[in-house]
């Protein structure tokens, strides 16, 4: 289900350059069901900013009804959100989207969890439910530079991880198609999260192997009414055209026309 | 009695609220939130006689108090609308306002004589004023001959009343609305959103792909409030008002300034229970008001 809920910021704080980690508590936390839905949050009462913002979620706990989401601010409606004290409410729609398919790979396999920037975030909840199956991920990380890493750690703690920086500032240089040739398990399947250029480039370079690519778009409902937020498809389904918000954001590899 | 009813050609409202054209698709997903037996009427996505696929994305921009959009009209197309979403949305009590679209004269023709033969379909919204497309849409709406004549061969098929969109793009909005009355338009819809850019400060290039796109929300309301206080004063027909309405406030301003019922755009994307709420809040703010009946406000600023 879908609500509207005031939810209760617990904790706030930066991570990394510009980069925030928000939890917030409420009843809404019940519906949240797989690894990369998000949240359109609203981030003030007045008509300036006037539309929502929609953020991955990038990891729940059911048993404290939080949720935390990581975000960069960045325009005036992230940056106006990243004031939110504790304790202060703040107006969330959701949750909204499909997420990861969870299910895709068995006990012992490997697959690679891909995230570039502020795509990172929905992949730490989809590995988390990754680990608890016995599903063994490879995370390859990728941001500009050392400055806006974050979660380093948090990845290590549940697989193997590789951080790539496009100026070399940390991990590897370049970008996170770089990484792939220095995998050396056998991987079924992977997730990615990230710009859409990143996506692309992942699609051509693993074109053997079964994908999930979270899209980012502009939004105006994130409901599936407005028609901001569609994409063209390829020839391989038979819709003429895919919404982001509602049918997505996670499409299998080869739906997207890029 | 009820308080909220009202009386239109083709249209029996238990309440003056409902969605605007293009901002509530065909009802699906608002119905996954609440009831839609509870609005007023419905006005479903523009339909044109073929499928349209829209414009190249980015398609909106927020603005200051508003947004841009350039979503390009687009639907599954007439015989979809009709077999899929009007049948799905008859299991609601409310009447749907057929928004229709096209490029020539015959395409509408042809979309309003089918859609108006749907069962819940009790008025037609003719959309002479879609600022988004290359042909059809605001042409028809911008020359007061152009869109009477419209008007006359809509109204010669059509199975309910028609009601046509104005735009805010013209120099004189009353002159259209006498034009249309005249040619047998049963009410007037207004108004549709007013052409605008945003540019990327950075690049100096439009953010939207369409170059321009059509301003709404709360940025607009004093002028499309403007204009249905003129439109009110120049037609005997009801107008059914709209432009950047988010509070009931702002539907006491715009029946007040002469129209007999509202619709709400752009707000149900940043509150999807904006509809819902508006209509619950609306017998307390004619309680403070003095007034006992809905229609009592309409044109109470010409009084």
């Amino acid at each position: 289900m879908i609500r509207q809920e005031r939810m209760r910021v617990v904790k706030h704080k930066e991570i990394a350059h510009n980069i925030f980690e928000l939890t917030l508590i409420g009843q809404l936390v019940h519906d949240m069901k797989n690894p990369g839905q998000f949240v359109h949050i609203r981030v003030s009462e007045s008509y300036e900013p006037l539309l929502r913002r929609p953020i991955s979620i990038a990891s729940i706990d059911r048993e404290t009804l939080e949720f935390t989401m990581i975000y960069r601010a960045e325009g005036r409606g992230t940056t106006i959100l990243s004031q939110a004290k504790p304790g202060q409410e703040v107006d969330v729609l959701g949750p909204l989207g499909n997420g990861f398919p969870l299910g895709q790979a068995s006990d012992g396999e490997h697959v690679l969890l891909i995230g570039g920037g502020i795509g990172v975030p929905p992949l730490y909840e989809l590995s988390k439910r990754l680990v608890d199956v016995g599903v063994k991920p490879i995370h390859i990380l990728g941001f500009q530079s050392a400055d806006v890493v974050f979660y380093e750690n948090e990845f290590r703690e549940l697989g193997e991880t590789h951080i790539v920086t496009v100026d070399g500032s940390l991990g590897h240089q370049g970008f996170v198609t770089n990484v792939l040739d220095s995998i050396a398990e056998e991987v079924s399947t992977y997730f990615a999260c990230g710009p859409t250029a990143m996506l692309g480039a992942l699609q051509n370079a693993l074109p053997d192997t079964k994908g999930f690519l979270s899209y980012e778009e502009r939004m105006g409902c994130g409901l599936g009414a407005c028609f901001a937020c569609v994409c063209k498809t390829t020839e391989a389904v038979e819709a003429d055209y895919v919404k982001v918000c509602s049918d997505g954001p996670v499409f299998p590899a080869g739906v997207v026309r890029l | 009695m009820n308080r909220l009813a009202v009386e239109l050609p083709g249209l029996s409202l238990k309440n003056p609220i409902m969605p605007a054209s293009g901002c509530f698709g065909f009802g699906k997903e608002y119905a996954k939130l609440y009831d839609l037996s509870k609005l007023g009427a419905i006005m479903i996505k523009a339909t044109t006689l073929e499928t349209r696929l829209g414009n190249p994305t980015p398609r909106v921009a927020e603005t200051a108090a508003g947004m841009l959009n350039a979503i390009g009209l687009q639907n599954p197309g007439l015989e979809k609308v009709i077999a899929e979403e009007l049948i799905w949305l008859e299991q609601y009590e409310v009447p749907i306002i057929a928004n229709v679209a096209g490029t020539l004269t015959e395409d509408y023709v042809e979309v309003a004589k089918h859609i108006s033969k749907s069962k819940n379909v009790k008025a037609i919204e003719l959309n002479i004023s879609c600022p988004n497309v290359k042909c059809g849409g605001i042409t028809f709406g911008t020359d007061a001959a152009i869109a009477a004549e419209l008007t006359a061969a809509v109204k010669a098929v059509s199975e309910v009343p028609v009601y046509v969109k104005l735009s805010p793009n013209v120099t004189d909005i009353g002159e259209i609305a006498r034009a249309v009355e005249a040619s047998g338009a049963d009410g007037i819809t207004m108004i549709n959103t007013l052409i605008g850019m945003r540019l990327d400060t950075r690049t100096g290039k439009p953010v939207i792909a369409n170059g321009t796109g059509g301003l709404s929300g709360p940025a607009v309301k004093p002028v499309a409030l403007r204009m249905v206080y003129e439109v009110a004063k120049q037609v005997s027909i009801p107008i059914i008002g709209m432009g950047g309405i988010t509070t009931v406030d702002d539907v006491i301003d715009f029946m007040s300034a002469g129209a007999s019922a509202v619709a709400v755009g752009t707000a149900n994307f940043v509150d999807p229970f904006v509809c819902p709420n508006i209509i619950d809040q609306l017998p307390e703010k004619l309680d403070w008001l003095g007034y006992h009946h809905v229609t009592e406000l309409t044109g109470r600023s010409h009084r």
